[in-house]
Parts: C-alpha cells; structure tokens; sequence
C-alpha cells in the first residue's frame, strides 16, 4: 500500500514538473459538511484565478485539524470549532490557528402539512428520534404513530442534527433513514405520521417546519444563531492570511456577491444580518 | 496468386498446385501469427478470471483488520458480535458493530420477493412453453425481458413516489417504505430472469415426452404439473436460483424502498416494516466513511458476507445447470 503511495506520488511529481512555476498551489482539507462549499469555491477560483490550482479533499473535521496542525494544508475546513487539545497542539507546533465562520448550518424539523403540532421542544424532537416518544398524541398532536426519517449516517445533515439534538443519545432502530435531502422532503411529504429533518433550503409549502424551543427557522434565526439546530461553519488558517495571497482571496470569498449565492446554492445560509 | 486462389476453388484437383512444402519465412510467420493470437485472446480472458479473484483478495483483505484485533478470544468475540447482535451503531465513540437485523433485512426481502416471483414466474413460464399460441408468445418474451433492461434506479423512483404513498393510503401502513415494498419491486426485476431461464427448461423438454404423457391418457394440466415441470426441475431451480441472486445483489432499489431502518420487524412476519438490507448499508455508508477504521473494515465484511452468499448461489445454480445440460446430452 505504502509503496504504491510513493509510486503515485512519484508520477504526480512527474505530471506537475512540466508547468511548475506556473501554478500556484492550494491544499485545502477538513469537513464533508464544508466541502461542498470548498470545493464550489475553488471551481470559482479555476475561472478567476486559472494561474493556481487547489486541492480540496475531504476527510472530516479532525482530519482537517489534523492536516493543518502538522502543515499538510493551507487551509482546513471544519464544521466545528477546534477544539482546546488541537489549539494547545498547534501552538506547541508553532501554528496560529485562525478561525473565519463563512457560512451558517441550519437543520429544520419537517412533519407532514396535515400534522396539527407546529412547536416542539429540542428535547422532545431527541427523545422522538430516541424512540420514547413513539405517538403524535404524546406532544399533543393527534393518535397516530410517528415515522421517524434520518439522513443517512454519512451525511453532513446527520452529523449536525446529531451533534445538535441527539448529544450523543443514540438513534432507535425504528429510524428510516434516506439518502438525500430531497428524498427526506418527498417521504415527510407524503407520509402523514413523519418527522425529518432537512437543510433550509428544501423547506416548502409541501412540509411543515415545527418551531423548535419557540424559534421559527428561517433565514434570520439561523444566521443569527437564535435557531437552536444551527452551528457555523468555519475555515481555519495559519495564522490571518497575509493580506492580498490567494489563502486571503480564498477566506474572504464568501463576502462577494459570488460567494454567497454558492453558499445559498449549497443549502447553507450567508452570514450576513442585514 | 488471385488467378491460383479462383482454380483452387473451381477445381479441387487444382489445391495441389500449391507446394505442399513451406517456406521457413511462411512457417515462422504462421506459427508466430498464431501464437501472438492465442496470446492476445488468452489475456483478454484472462483479465475478466483476474478480476474476480482480485475482487476476492481486495474485499476479503480489507475484512481481515475487522476481525483481527488483540488476542483470539477478542476476535472471536468481534465476529459473534457481528452476527449475533441487532446493535448497528458504528459511528459512535463506542461503536457497536452487530450485523444481525442487516443480515436479516437481506433475507426478508430476498425471501419475500421469490414469494411473489416464484409463483408467477413459474406460471407465467408455463403459460408461455405450453399454452400460448406462437404469437403471443413471440411478443410476450421480449417484452419480457424489457423489465431486466430498466434502471434499477427508476424502478427505486417508482417505490418511493408511487407504490410507498399507494401503501400507506390504501393499505393503512403506517410507513411505505418498508420489506414489502422492496420485495414487490424486487419481485419484477427478478421475473424476466425466473421466467426466461424456467421457460428455456419447460420448452427443452422435449414433444416425444408430452405426446407419451397424452398417449397414456394423461390430461394437459396432469402432463404439465405431474410430467413436465418434474422433468425440467433443475431448469427450473436453476432460474429462481439465478432470481435471487438479482434480488440479494440488488442495491439501489432496497436503499430506496426499504426504509434502511436497522432492525428485524416484530412480529417477525409483518412486513409493513422497515428493514434494512446489506448492501444498502454498505451503499450508503461507504461513501464518506473514515478510511482504515473499524467503520470502513466492518462494511468490507459485510461484503465478504454478501459475496459468499452470491458465491455460494451462484455454485447450486452451476450444479443445476449442469445437469440440464447433462440431460440434454442424454436424451
């Protein structure tokens, strides 16, 4: 494994060796949920900037920490904010980790149109996905059984929701799960006892989004960070980029107006209060 | 030379104008070309052999680090966990990696799709050997045989929008996605290959046998269920053998219609519950799992799992195929 590593390595050096001095290059590393993003970012950057190329990988937050805090990357994107081990790490490392929150993470609860509770508690959504609350007339809705529907395990959605409502209960088994967020839309759609949860920007007419803990999602609760599913989504740099290099185009792109409408394309929401 | 060639072929007498005796440049030429030839084809083959037995070594190699952990007692301990526990939680700081209820899932919806396969497969391949005028049946099979060539994913399409909703309307199910509608869907992809495999076995026995069965004055239906189908059994089996592996292999379509809810339905008859198959667990979680982590190296075996199952059909339907064609030889 090992060996083929350095022969793959070996040929990349050979593939790169004819157009060095002409690129300038970008790692960039970390979180599924973030990727999307980053990658969308550097697809922007191809046209804009064709002289670099940038590499975005996507392992998941640690690994980004990780990749960052030994040197392996310019930039690592994380779903969470780093934690006290890892800063302590890269200080001993001589790195200055840096945060910049470019987008915001929100989560809604959806059940079907005809379901009669429009608010619940975040506890009572965990203790929903837990299995103790298996009736929609446990939180006073009518005598019907709930279909509980979760994105599937490997899913960025997941892994918020999870962290944010679940704190580490775990799932019942009684739990479907899905594979996208459309597909989560279109079972809480036509299945009237259901509870799922899906990004913004598949919430419509055709699903209700319950209030959770008295806050409506939208927009402005979510970038406010008043909507208790909602966390930001951060890139961590060496220090503040040094004004005017790529790595500093790269963190402040999500402040244009280009910016912006690829985190919204993504189903995140800018963070902007205006 | 053309002239040569054109008396060869008008005259046989004419082939011993060619000297009998080659050259050493036309020899070597020949014995080169021919064995260059046997070389390129044999490789081509030879590929498509290595490739199965690198899929072998790759899956199975990558089981071996699941199960393989401390001393003996522990892997043994991790392998009873794997099969024996319903606790499917693999992504958690203490992961629990207890395969049962995904084994199981496999199992409901394999089997429940023969249930509704077999029968009507059986049937609609008798009515096409023996009972169809030739018309019909001209058409019949082609048509047939369309239901193998449909995506599997829009057959998972057609499970989610349409047959899931019809469930939970018209039957009262609390949930549509759930065993039985994975096994009806899997249930008509596996019916082109049960009923064109069976047909093959009914129509390859032959007139002579009917017409004795007549002749001893046996009726059609008597012939058909008493003569016939004992006669072509191994086709026969072989055809659902061949259905089921398409259903157990199937992925898409399970991780859309069945719910992927990891546990074994209580009562265990009632299939208006969500299971959760095989290879929809590895399908929907391979796709962003850490590399080289317990994680990763459990769905490999669930793999080695799935590819023994296949493997192992796969064998009994050989066996049954080859006693077709045994019996073919025979007669």
């Amino acid at each position: 494994m090992k060996s083929n590593l350095k022969i793959l390595a070996v040929l990349a050096l050979l593939v790169t060796a004819g157009n060095v001095m002409a690129a300038e290059k970008l790692t960039i590393d970390g979180s599924t949920t973030v990727g999307p993003i980053g990658d969308a970012f550097a697809e922007a950057f191809k046209t804009m900037r064709p002289d670099c190329s940038i590499t975005v990988s996507k392992t998941g937050s640690s690994d980004g920490a990780k990749a960052l805090i030994e040197g392996q990357c310019d930039i690592a994107m994380m779903s969470r904010f780093m934690k006290d081990k890892e800063f302590a790490t890269a200080i001993e490392k001589g790195i200055m980790p840096v945060a910049h929150a470019i987008a915001m993470d929100g989560v809604c609860v959806v059940v079907h149109r005809s379901n009669t509770v429009s608010a619940l508690t975040s506890e009572q959504v965990k203790d929903i996905y837990m299995g103790k609350i298996t009736n929609w007339k446990q939180v006073g809705g009518a005598d019907k059984p709930i279909v509980v529907i979760s994105r599937d395990s490997s899913s960025g959605t997941y892994e918020t929701f999870e962290g944010l409502v679940m704190h580490k209960e775990k799932m019942s088994d009684n739990v479907e799960y899905v594979n996208s967020n459309p597909q989560a839309h279109a079972r809480v759609k036509s299945t009237e006892g259901a509870i799922g949860y899906v990004g913004l920007g598949f919430v419509d007419r055709n699903v209700k989004a319950l209030k959770i803990d008295g806050v409506v999602p939208n927009r402005a609760t979510i970038s406010k960070g008043i909507y208790p599913v909602s966390r930001p989504l951060f890139l961590f740099t060496n220090g503040y980029p040094k004004l005017g290099t790529t790595v500093f185009q790269f963190c402040t792109f999500y402040l244009t107006e280009e910016g912006q409408e690829i985190i919204e394309a993504k189903g995140f929401i800018p963070v902007t209060n205006y | 030379m053309t002239e040569t060639v054109g008396n060869i072929e008008k005259n046989a007498a004419a082939e011993f104008s060619r000297p009998l005796c080659l050259t050493a440049t036309e020899d070597l030429r020949g014995f080169i070309a021919e064995k260059i030839g046997y070389l390129i084809l044999f490789l081509i083959t030879f590929v498509s052999v290595i490739a199965v037995f690198l899929i072998f070594f790759f899956v199975i190699h990558e089981t071996l680090p699941f199960i393989f952990q401390g001393s003996l007692s522990d892997n043994l301990l991790r392998v009873k966990e794997f099969l024996t526990s319903t606790k499917w939680y693999p992504e958690r700081a203490e992961p629990e990696f207890g395969a049962l209820a995904i084994i199981m899932g496999s199992m409901y919806v394999t089997v429940g799709s023969l249930l509704i396969a077999v029968p009507v497969g059986l049937l609609a391949a008798i009515f096409l050997s023996d009972i169809a005028p030739f018309e019909v049946r001209q058409y019949c099979k082609p048509i047939i045989e369309i239901l193998a060539a449909i995506p599997s994913v829009a057959y998972g399409v057609f499970a989610v929008m349409v047959v899931a909703p019809w469930m939970q309307n018209k039957l009262g199910f609390s949930t549509g996605t759930n065993a039985l509608n994975a096994s009806v869907i899997l249930a008509f992809m596996a019916l082109p290959t049960i009923i064109s495999v069976s047909e093959d076995a009914l129509s390859a026995i032959g007139r002579e046998i009917r017409e004795a069965s007549y002749g001893l004055g046996a009726t059609r239906a008597e012939t058909m269920l008493k003569v016939v189908i004992p006669a072509a059994h191994s086709g026969i089996i072989a055809g659902v053998i061949l259905g089921m592996m398409r259903a157990i292999g199937e992925t898409m379509v399970v991780w859309m219609a069945s719910g992927n809810a990891s546990r074994i339905p209580s009562p265990w008859w009632d299939l208006s519950q969500s299971v959760r198959t095989m290879t929809a667990t590895i399908a929907g979680e391979m796709g962003e799992v850490p590399k080289n982590t317990d994680h990763y190296y459990v769905l490999f075996a669930i793999g080695t799992l799935l590819l023994i199952f296949t493997f192992t059909l796969n064998m009994v339907s050989e066996y049954f195929m080859a006693k077709v064609k045994k019996k073919a030889r025979g007669h």
